[in-house]
């Protein structure tokens, strides 16, 4: 890579479809619960009642919007790739985030799928390295893709020598 | 002493051994100095309200209690803890209530720490830490056998660590000793963030132990008088001037408790060893096998004073421990930078430090920007704040964010300036060489072999001026260590060359 301007490539792929509907419904419950809140707490207490509706209002109008468009945004930034020789993640659009762990130093590959997670049927790989800030994570798979490449990455992985340090 | 050490150590079948029993003596001696230590204030309360012989019996059958049941509890320990270093693994048994077996395999250990305070260092002891350095979370991975004698510790030190001569690499560089205390190096020490902390804590100090005889009022009302007829403002200056000067005295106390006797040697295993200590003594092992690099570390203070300290960047140190093991990765104290970047060359085998050699690449003006942009923002919004308020409350206010802006601004600048020209990357031979900060400015030089994966950040703000924070995952040390704020495509480039292989199936060229 001498000469010219380089840049980093977006992954191959994109994450299952259904990723949205989880992201959405993770945002959804971060606004219901301080919109609901805030509107019960204005229901009760007389003197403040407009100006916590009022913050009720605005809570619930900004999380809308976030909860429609901000996973159609991450669901173009976050992808996936996993070649011969490393797994390879963008995530974040305010923050974007490029993570590569060759397959030498992989030492665990994990799949963990939690309760709203398992509604969607969706699962997260999680592969560490030895470093303690190495993980790379790739939340959102098709729950049985993700558990397909974790049994690859854990052959991949076993197949290639050295202790990953 | 050594009397009843003779036959109270049965090696009984299979060679488990105990640890040396007059550990029952130095709890009862501990236990015995915490007794004196809570029953002299016990006993000046009591005396408000009773006669003098019931407060003693009092104090004294309490003193007596703790005394002999610490030494009784730790008698019970002593008679259930035994260990064994086999040929394949180093087993602990232990445990009052439930038996905790706990072993190592041998070739996995990295690390025999020993270390001694003052009262097992009077009777010839001292507390062994046997580590894997492997981060399993908890103290799962080391031993610790407290307190054997000190030639066992020795014993045991020298037979774990010892992997023949195989694991000795190459390189122009001798064994034996590295680097040995100077006792001038101790002018770095009142520059040192140490001081002023300290300082603070021995007023704070001051005041808790006066409250607690409920002198704090009397205390206060003392300064108070001494200075009647004084401004205020010479008084603060008066405080702050006590408090540093006891900081000081403070930091030159504890660089001579940490740092006295101080020497860093290679031993024919391959082992690094750091001894120091006055009082605690403390002897730090570390594999050659294990270091990934060296770490040049110069807080603002140490730094305009010309030096520099030396860590250790290897894998399996205890960095997830917080409890005082900050320092257990130094190799060498704050010293002149000359002698800091001899120790890191001959530390790392190299006939020069790449942490000094190495012509680093500075960072485009863009991440000048972006750092005076914080520093006014920082500097700016306590001054902000103050005008706001000092219109609409008080015109005093107005003066002191004066002040504020008058100070603030061009420390500020100053430090975003200072903060730019330290950012820097490059490569040197094996290693890759990273520098940035300015309060605490630290070059890393990190082998190449010994990256394990890179994460490559860009904020929006970074995005709009072509800047990328490209972090380097590794093993050893705190794990990742960051170029801030690179050019992005030159950037990139540095880190393929780095380390080879890893970036480049990602990459692709523009235009």
């Amino acid at each position: 890579m001498t000469g010219g301007t380089v840049r980093l490539r977006p992954p191959n792929n994109t994450l299952d479809r259904r990723v949205i509907g989880w992201w959405r419904t993770q945002l959804l419950l971060l606004t219901v619960v301080p919109v609901a809140v805030l509107a019960v707490l204005g229901a009760f207490v007389a003197p403040a009642r407009p100006w916590l509706l009022l913050a009720a209002g605005v809570v619930a109008v900004l999380g809308a919007a976030v909860t429609v468009f901000l996973p159609l945004w991450w669901f173009r930034v976050h992808r996936w790739e996993v070649t011969q020789d490393a797994v390879y993640v963008r995530t974040g659009f305010f923050w974007q985030e490029w993570r590569i762990a060759p397959m030498s130093r992989i030492q665990t590959v994990d799949t963990v799928r939690g309760p709203l997670e398992q509604a969607f049927r969706l699962a997260t790989v999680i592969v560490t390295t030895a470093s303690s800030k190495g993980a790379v994570k790739i939340e959102g798979l098709d729950h049985e893709l993700a558990a397909e490449l974790a049994e690859r990455l854990t052959l991949i992985t076993r197949a290639t020598p050295g202790d990953a340090t | 002493m050594s009397g009843t050490g003779g036959g109270t150590r049965p090696e009984s079948g299979g060679g488990w051994r105990r640890l040396d029993p007059r550990t029952v003596l130095v709890a009862a001696l501990v236990m015995g100095g915490i007794a004196v230590g809570a029953g002299v204030p016990a006993f000046v309360g009591l005396v408000g309200g009773r006669p003098v012989w019931q407060a003693f019996t009092w104090v004294f059958t309490g003193a007596v209690l703790l005394v002999v049941g610490g030494a009784a509890l730790d008698y019970v320990r002593w008679r259930r803890t035994r260990y064994r270093i086999g040929a394949e693994r180093a087993e602990l048994r232990t445990g009052l209530l439930l038996v905790k077996r706990r072993s190592l395999a041998r070739e996995r250990i990295r690390s025999v720490d020993l270390t001694a305070n003052v009262l097992l260092r009077v009777l010839g002891l001292v507390k062994v830490r046997i580590g894997t350095g492997e981060q399993t979370g908890g103290g799962e991975s080391t031993l610790e056998l407290d307190p054997v004698t000190r030639e066992e510790g020795e014993r045991l030190r020298r037979e774990l660590l010892d992997r023949g001569t195989a694991t000795a690499g190459p390189g122009p560089h001798r064994e034996g000793e590295l680097a040995v205390l100077d006792p001038a190096w101790i002018r770095y020490a009142p520059v040192s963030f140490v001081a002023p902390a300290l300082g603070g804590a021995a007023a704070g100090g001051l005041m808790q132990v006066s409250e607690w005889f409920g002198a704090q009022g009397k205390l206060i009302g003392w300064v108070r008088d001494r200075f009647q007829d004084t401004p205020v403002l010479w008084i603060i200056v008066a405080l702050v001037a006590g408090a540093c000067a006891a900081g000081v005295v403070g930091a030159l106390g504890l660089w001579i408790e940490m740092w006295w006797n101080y020497r860093l040697e290679r031993e024919p295993g391959g082992t690094l060893r750091v001894r120091r200590g006055l009082f605690t003594t403390r002897s730090l092992s570390i594999e050659e096998r294990r270091l990934r690099g060296v770490e040049l570390v110069e807080p603002l203070g140490v730094r305009t004073l010309g030096a520099a300290r030396v860590d250790a960047v290897a894998t399996g140190l205890a960095a997830g421990e917080d409890s005082g093991h900050a320092d257990h990765k130094t190799l060498l104290p704050a010293a002149p930078r000359a002698t800091a970047q001899r120790v890191a060359a001959s530390v790392l085998r190299e006939a020069a430090s790449p942490t000094g050699t190495a012509p680093l690449t500075p960072h485009p003006r863009a991440a000048r920007t972006r750092r005076l942009r914080w520093a006014l923002g920082a500097a700016l919004l306590p001054v902000v704040v103050l005008t706001v308020l000092g219109v609409l409350v008080t015109d005093v206010l107005l003066y002191v964010a004066g002040v504020c802006a008058v100070v603030l601004l061009p420390v500020a600048v100053l430090l975003a300036l200072d903060a730019y020209r330290s950012l820097g990357h490059g490569i040197s031979g094996d290693y890759l060489v990273v520098r940035s900060g300015t309060v605490r400015r630290t070059t890393v030089a990190l082998q190449r072999g010994g990256v394990i994966g890179w994460t490559v950040k860009q904020s929006v703000f970074q995005r709009r001026a072509g800047l990328v924070t490209l972090t380097a995952t590794t093993a050893a040390g705190g794990g990742a260590y960051s170029v801030y704020d690179a050019a992005e495509s030159e950037g990139l480039g540095f880190a393929d060359e780095a380390v080879r292989g890893v970036l480049a199936p990602f990459l692709e060229r523009v235009g």
